[in-house]
């Protein structure tokens, strides 16, 4: 008994050491920008390596924020994430509830036809976007960050699989109580799809955080520039580059999505990843 | 299971209007005006343009530059998403054992999938870096000399390979993880009484229940190689050194957007989808299920 225990134990510490390893490997890279995000320049470049904090902690994230714009350039980048994840989910649990508790002519169709647009991201018609949303005169502002991208078929997706999945006997009631379609959305619905609210947001978040080929491509004029590009901006002058200010600018632009995935991984783990074992 | 339905012929359109209305002028639209200009040669700005039939295909089949574009894509994303996947594997069965504090080690295993393709190449293209990447000078201490990530064709293709495979880890072990907890103890319970050994039990067992999830992640890991690596490639190799690392998507931005090849880059738009469109087929016939670009 003593022998079986004393296995099990010893294999915990096994399985312990393994993972903090493991996690170590996975973290190193970014304690790393963030040792060098402290130094100055000069800090910077001692050899051998400094992987201790330097003296330019606030000098270097100033400098990023203020002289390369960081700040405006988050700024943005949160306006347009928040625009699609507030309407993307509101158009995707629309079309989720039409597909779901609907029967209407030509329904496999349209659902097929949203289907097939998984196909298409948005890199494969970036030439003709282009010149669709420059057409439109979109080209300094927000809409063209945002209007392409308020629907897609992952979202639908989600919420269709996830309203199939909810007892049909609460629709029975619900007609009972003689709620319409939207009543019954809001408030039979809604309650029971935060996993699915939870994992779309992150999803979308991040997703639109991190765009970074089309901002690019489409915003000419700095003001309106998103945060990846800004930080393209900071590194490309690459043998002055002061890299202290280039580590505090990439350890900023990964704060939000950080957080927001801090917060919300269970959810998308529930709503999402298990939803793809189905 | 059939949900009751509620009533109406008009409302379910008025519910799914904002997102066709979307879908078509910002989906299909493009992408059916992206198959038209690819049969055209477009001047600068696009003041005249020719019609000019599959030209710009044959163009592209007979550049040698095209080509080994292609072939820098196959190399890359192979390596990307078998390593990473394995990789991904081994680090959710670790994570998947029952032991304390393992929904912290799980947090500290899958948050990169936060990160952005720019800002985990902006790391490692500085940690890499003659001089003072903290990489470079333990290479120094073991090999006694400092390597030139940037400067040589086949390091410049590893960096950009670490670093992807880095940045997807948490994407897949998230995957990974959800398809062994769903994974019925009594089959693995069974299988251990058999008296299969741990390595025969994982491959005949795990490794086989949980194929559809290694599928699923094939898939949209060689997407994520289609495309996303973009703003990693545009951040720190810019392509090169001598085009080691001109990846499909990086090849057809500077034709459309350096160049002004609106024509041609239009051609390469084709090609990948074409190619998108191959393995979402292919995932359909296999499995049956659907394809998330993250989009």
């Amino acid at each position: 008994m003593k022998l079986i225990i004393n296995r099990k134990t010893r294999q915990n510490i096994m399985t312990h050491a393994a993972l903090i390893v493991v996690c170590l490997l996975v973290l190193m890279p970014v304690l790393f920008a963030l040792a060098k995000s402290t130094q100055t320049r000069a800090q910077v470049f001692h050899y051998p390596p400094q992987l201790g904090p330097g003296t330019a902690f606030l000098d270097n994230y100033r400098t990023a924020w203020n002289t390369f714009d960081l700040g405006l350039y988050m700024k943005n980048s949160l306006i347009i994430a928040f625009i699609v994840m507030l309407f993307k989910t509101i158009f995707s649990m629309l079309a989720g509830l039409a597909l779901v508790y609907f029967d209407f002519p030509f329904k496999n169709g349209v659902f097929y036809f949203i289907l097939f647009t998984l196909m298409m991201p948005t890199e494969i018609m970036i030439i003709a976007l282009f010149n669709l949303v420059s057409d439109l005169g979109w080209g300094n502002n927000y809409a063209a960050l945002t209007m392409p991208f308020l629907a897609s078929a992952t979202g639908v997706f989600l919420f269709r699989q996830h309203f199939s999945s909810i007892p049909p006997h609460l629709m029975d009631a619900a007609r009972v109580d003689g709620a319409g379609p939207l009543r019954f959305l809001w408030s039979v619905l809604v309650p029971m799809s935060w996993n699915t609210v939870g994992a779309m947001a992150l999803i979308q978040f991040i997703y639109m955080w991190n765009m970074y080929i089309w901002p690019l491509v489409i915003i000419r004029e700095n003001a309106k520039q998103v945060v990846q590009v800004g930080l393209r901006g900071m590194t490309a002058v690459q043998d002055t580059t002061n890299w202290g200010v280039v580590m505090a600018g990439a350890v900023l632009a990964m704060l939000p999505p950080l957080v927001i995935f801090i917060l919300l991984h269970e959810q998308f783990t529930r709503g999402f990843a298990l939803g793809q074992e189905k | 299971m059939q949900a009751a339905k509620f009533k109406g012929k008009l409302l379910p359109f008025v519910f799914l209007f904002p997102t066709l209305v979307i879908l078509v002028a910002f989906l299909y639209y493009p992408v059916i005006q992206t198959f038209r200009l690819s049969t055209y040669r477009v001047a600068f700005l696009g003041l005249k343009k020719k019609f000019i039939g599959l030209e710009n295909f044959v163009d592209l089949a007979k550049d040698p530059g095209y080509l080994h574009t292609l072939q820098v894509t196959a190399i890359i994303t192979a390596v990307v998403v078998i390593g990473g996947l394995a990789l991904s594997l081994a680090i959710a069965m670790l994570a998947n054992r029952d032991i304390r504090g393992i929904s912290i080690y799980r947090i500290l295993l899958i948050w990169p999938y936060a990160l952005s393709p720019a800002v985990a190449g902006v790391i490692w293209l500085f940690m890499f870096s003659p001089g003072f990447g903290a990489v470079n000078y333990l290479m120094f201490r073991v090999i006694g000399t400092e390597l030139n990530w940037l400067g040589n064709p086949r390091l410049a293709v590893t960096l950009i390979i670490v670093a992807s495979i880095w940045k997807n880890l948490g994407y897949n072990v998230v995957f990974y993880l959800a398809a062994l907890q769903n994974l019925n103890p009594e089959v693995l319970e069974a299988a251990s009484i058999d008296g299969a050994n741990a390595w025969k039990r994982f491959w005949s067992v795990t490794f086989a229940l949980i194929s559809p999830m290694t599928f699923f992640l094939l898939i949209t890991n060689i997407t994520y190689s289609f495309f996303n690596l973009f703003g990693m490639i545009d951040l720190v190799t810019k392509g090169g050194p001598l085009d080691a690392t001109n990846v499909m998507i990086y090849n057809l931005y500077r034709d459309g957007f350096e160049y002004y090849k609106t024509g041609l880059a239009a051609a390469q738009s084709v090609i990948l989808f074409v190619a998108v469109i191959v393995l979402t087929i292919i995932q359909f016939r296999t499995s049956g299920r659907h394809v998330h670009y993250g989009g």
